[in-house]
C-alpha cells in the first residue's frame, strides 16, 4: 500500500466526517426553527407536558437525590482535609456550597439527565419513526411536532432546573450532615460562613441560568436525534449514543462558556 | 389511566424543586444588593490597593454597608481608583475615610469606611478624600527588618 | 365531512376520486417514477401492484402529500396535493385514511384509546360519544372485546384491524392500504380481505392498496394498476389482467420466475467471469 494514499485517505476520510457533522448542526438548527412555533401551542394540552415530566422528571429524581447527596458528602471529606491544613475548616461549608451551587449541580445535574432521560428521550421518538408511529400521525393530520416532540422538549427543559436545585440542596445538605457528624464541625458556624459568603443573585441565580441553558440543549438534542435517527434499530441505538455523547459535551463547553462571562462579572 | 397519580408525582417534583430554590436563597445565600434604586456609588484613590479585588466586602465599624464595584488606575497620578457601591439606607459624612483592611492576618482584603464628623453628606459620584493604602505584610516586614539592621 | 365524498360517490358523471397526472419522482438521485397517470374512481378497490422496490409505498407517500413529486399534478378530490400548505394538506388529511404495513399503532395507549386518538385530536365530542363511536368502530373489525390491550399484546392481524378501525374513525372518504395482507397467517388475511371490502362498501368509502399478493388482489379489486419500471405498465378489471397476453404482466400475475423480468442481475458472461477467477 502506497503510504501517502493511506494518509489521503485518512484525511478525506476525516473531512468527510467534518462535513457530515456540519450538516447535522445545519439539521438540528432547522429542526429547532421548525419546532419553535409548536412550543406554544403544546400548553393549550398541558397534560401531555405534565405526563412527560412525568416520564422525565420524576423518574430522574431518586438518581439526582442520592448522587446530590454523596457529591455533598464527598464534597465535605476532601474540603474538610485541604481546608484544615491551613485552619480554615470553618470555611467548608462556604467552599461545598460554591462548588455545587455554582458548577456541581448544575452540570453533575446535566449530565445525569442527559444520560437517565436525554438517551431515552431519543430512543422513544426514534423508535416512533422506525415503526411509522410519527408517519401515521401525520397521515391522520396530527403533527408530530406537536403532539409528540413539543411535550417532550418542554418537559426535559423544565425538570432540569428543578432537579439541578435539588441536587444541589441535597448536596449541601449531604455535606452538612458530614460535616457536623463526622468531621465534628459546629453547625452554625456552617451555615453563617456559607450565608456570608455565597451571594445569591450571583451564586444561585448563575447556576440556575445555567442550568436553564442546560436543559434546553440538552432536551433540544434529546428530541432532534430521534427524530432525526435513521428508523431501523442500529439507527435508533446509534442515535441514542450520539444523544449521550453530544449533550456531555455540549454541556461542558458551555460551561465553560458561562463560567468565563459570570466570573468577569454580571 | 393513572393519571391522577401522574399529577400527584409531578406536582410534588414541582414542589420540592422550589423548595430546593427557597432553601438556596434563604439559608445558603445572602441577597446582595444589586438593583441600582437601592444603592450610591462614591470613589476613593489609594497609593496601593493590595489584593483588593471587585465584590469585596465594604464595611462601617464591621458592618457589611456595600461592595467595591470597579477598581481602575488613574493614568495620570497613578492611583488606584476603587468604585465602591454603597446601600442608599447608610449615608456617610462627607470627610469620612477608607481604608483597605485584612480579614485576620491572611484573610481577604475589604474596604472600611470610619465616618467623619461633616453635617454634609457623600452623595452619588462623591469622592472619598482620606483614605489609607492596603498593609502589605511583606513591606512590613522588610522595613521592620531593615530599621533593626540600622540600628544595630 | 363525509357528505362531500357521498355526493361525489353518486354524481352522475362520476368525477375520478384521485388522478395522478404526468408525476415524476425521484429520491437520492434515482428516478422512482416517470410519467406515472393513475386514475382512482369513487366507490371502488384500487389494486396498485408491483414487484419490491417498484414504489408502491412512494405513490401512498405521494397521495397523502407526505412527499412531493418532482414534476406532474396529483389530485384528490378536487385538490392539487403538492400545491396545498400546510393547514390545507392536514384538512384534507382528516379526510383520509391510512393502513400503514406496520400497523403504526400508539404503544403507548391501548386498543381504546388508539381508536379515539384521531376522534380526541379532530373533535370536541363528549365522551360518551366517543365511546359509542369507537365501540362501533371496534365492533365493525371485531375487536370490541379487546378495547383494554395494549399493541404489544396483539397478534399482527389484530393490529393491522386495530388500525383500520382507527384508520375509518373519521369516516373518511378514502382509505389508503399500505400491504395490507403482508405477514398474516391465511385466516387473518382472509379477515382483512373481507373487512376492506366490506368497509369499502358498506361506508360508501373509497380503497386503494398497494400488494404484491395477486391473489388476494384478484380477489378484491375493482381495478388493478400494474407497476413497472416508474410507471404504469398495465390496468384493468382482474378478468381483464387474468386474461392478457402481454409477456411482463403474464409473468407477474402467474408469478413466474423468469421473464421479461429478467432471474438474473445483469452481468457479463458467467463462463468469462469464472475464467477470469482472481480479478474479481
Amino acid at each position: 500500500m502506497n503510504p501517502l494514499a493511506g494518509i489521503g485517505g485518512a484525511v478525506g476520510a476525516l473531512g468527510r466526517r467534518a462535513l457530515a457533522g456540519i450538516a447535522r448542526l445545519g439539521r438540528a438548527t432547522l429542526f429547532i426553527a421548525r419546532l419553535v412555533p409548536s412550543l406554544g401551542g403544546a400548553w393549550k394540552r398541558a397534560r401531555l407536558i405534565v405526563q412527560q415530566l412525568y416520564m422525565t422528571g420524576v423518574l430522574t429524581f431518586v438518581i439526582i437525590l442520592v448522587s446530590g447527596a454523596f457529591v455533598g458528602m464527598i464534597l465535605a471529606l476532601q474540603g474538610y482535609n485541604t481546608l484544615v491544613r491551613y485552619d480554615a475548616q470553618s470555611s467548608l461549608g462556604l467552599l461545598v456550597a460554591l462548588a455545587l451551587t455554582r458548577e456541581l449541580g448544575p452540570v453533575l445535574t446535566a449530565l445525569l439527565f442527559a444520560g437517565r432521560a436525554g438517551s431515552a428521550l431519543t430512543a422513544e421518538i426514534g423508535l416512533m419513526k422506525a415503526t411509522e408511529q410519527l408517519a401515521g400521525m401525520e397521515m391522520m393530520a396530527v403533527d408530530p411536532l406537536l403532539r409528540v416532540v413539543a411535550p417532550r422538549f418542554w418537559a426535559g427543559w423544565i425538570a432540569v432546573p428543578l432537579l439541578a436545585m435539588i441536587f444541589t440542596a441535597v448536596g449541601i445538605i449531604g455535606a452538612y450532615v458530614v460535616a457536623v457528624a463526622v468531621l465534628g464541625l459546629d453547625g452554625g458556624v456552617f451555615w453563617s460562613q456559607m450565608q456570608a459568603g455565597v451571594s445569591v443573585t450571583n451564586d444561585v441565580i448563575g447556576g440556575l441560568i445555567k442550568s436553564v441553558v442546560f436543559g434546553f440543549v440538552i432536551s433540544w438534542i434529546a428530541v432532534f436525534e430521534g427524530y432525526d435517527a435513521k428508523p431501523t434499530s442500529e439507527g435508533v441505538s446509534r442515535a441514542t449514543t450520539r444523544t449521550v455523547v453530544s449533550s456531555s459535551l455540549a454541556v461542558l463547553g458551555l460551561d465553560f462558556i458561562m463560567t468565563a462571562f459570570m466570573l468577569r462579572g454580571l | 389511566m393513572q393519571t391522577k397519580g401522574t399529577e400527584l408525582a409531578v406536582g410534588l417534583f414541582i414542589v420540592a424543586g422550589l423548595l430546593a430554590l427557597t432553601m438556596l436563597a434563604l439559608k445558603v445565600g445572602h441577597f446582595h444588593v444589586l438593583g441600582r434604586g437601592q444603592t450610591y456609588q462614591v470613589t476613593a484613590d489609594f497609593g496601593n490597593i493590595g489584593s483588593l479585588k471587585p465584590r469585596a466586602p465594604v464595611t462601617a465599624a464591621g458592618v457589611r454597608v456595600g461592595e467595591v464595584r470597579h477598581i481602575a488606575l488613574n493614568p495620570r497620578s497613578y492611583r488606584a481608583v476603587v468604585t465602591l457601591r454603597l446601600l442608599k439606607r447608610y449615608r456617610f459624612p462627607r470627610d469620612s475615610s477608607a481604608a483597605i483592611d485584612t480579614a485576620g492576618l491572611l484573610g481577604e482584603q475589604y474596604v472600611s469606611l470610619s465616618p467623619g464628623g461633616s453635617r454634609r453628606y457623600l452623595k452619588n459620584g462623591g469622592k472619598i478624600r482620606v483614605t489609607q493604602s492596603a498593609i502589605i505584610l511583606e513591606q512590613v516586614i522588610s522595613q521592620l527588618l531593615y530599621k533593626k539592621a540600622g540600628h544595630g | 365531512m363525509g357528505r362531500r365524498g357521498q355526493e361525489e360517490a353518486h354524481g352522475v358523471d362520476r368525477e375520478p376520486l384521485i388522478t395522478v397526472r404526468d408525476v415524476a419522482f425521484s429520491r437520492d438521485g434515482r428516478a422512482i417514477f416517470h410519467d406515472l397517470d393513475l386514475t382512482v374512481m369513487p366507490g371502488r378497490v384500487t389494486v396498485v401492484m408491483g414487484g419490491s422496490g417498484a414504489g408502491k409505498t412512494t405513490l401512498l407517500s405521494l397521495i397523502g402529500g407526505r412527499l412531493v413529486p418532482d414534476a406532474g399534478e396529483i389530485r384528490v378530490a378536487g385538490e392539487n396535493v403538492p400545491a396545498l400548505s400546510r393547514r390545507q394538506l392536514f384538512a384534507l388529511r382528516r379526510r383520509m385514511g391510512m393502513l400503514f404495513q406496520s400497523s403504526a399503532l400508539l404503544t403507548d395507549l391501548d386498543v381504546y384509546e388508539n381508536v379515539a386518538f384521531p376522534m380526541r385530536e379532530h373533535t370536541r365530542l363528549p365522551e360518551r360519544l366517543i365511546r359509542d363511536l369507537v365501540l362501533m368502530k371496534l365492533e365493525l373489525v371485531g375487536l370490541r372485546g379487546a378495547r383494554r390491550l395494549y399493541p404489544a399484546e396483539l397478534s399482527g392481524g389484530m393490529a393491522r384491524r386495530v388500525a383500520l378501525a382507527r384508520a375509518i374513525a373519521l369516516d373518511p372518504l378514502m382509505v389508503m392500504y399500505d400491504e395490507p395482507f403482508t405477514g398474516l397467517d391465511p385466516i387473518s388475511m382472509g379477515v382483512i380481505v373481507k373487512l376492506i371490502r366490506d368497509l369499502n362498501d358498506a361506508l360508501g368509502m373509497t380503497s386503494i392498496i398497494v400488494t404484491h399478493d395477486v391473489a388476494e388482489a384478484c380477489s378484491i379489486a375493482d381495478d388493478i394498476y400494474l407497476l413497472d419500471n416508474g410507471r404504469v405498465s398495465a390496468h384493468g378489471t382482474p378478468a381483464e389482467m387474468q386474461k392478457t397476453t402481454e409477456p411482463a404482466v403474464r409473468q407477474f400475475m402467474a408469478g413466474l420466475p423468469d421473464g421479461p423480468v429478467a432471474f438474473h442481475y445483469p452481468a457479463r458472461d458467467y463462463l468469462a467471469d469464472l475464467q477470469s477467477a482472481g480479478h474479481a
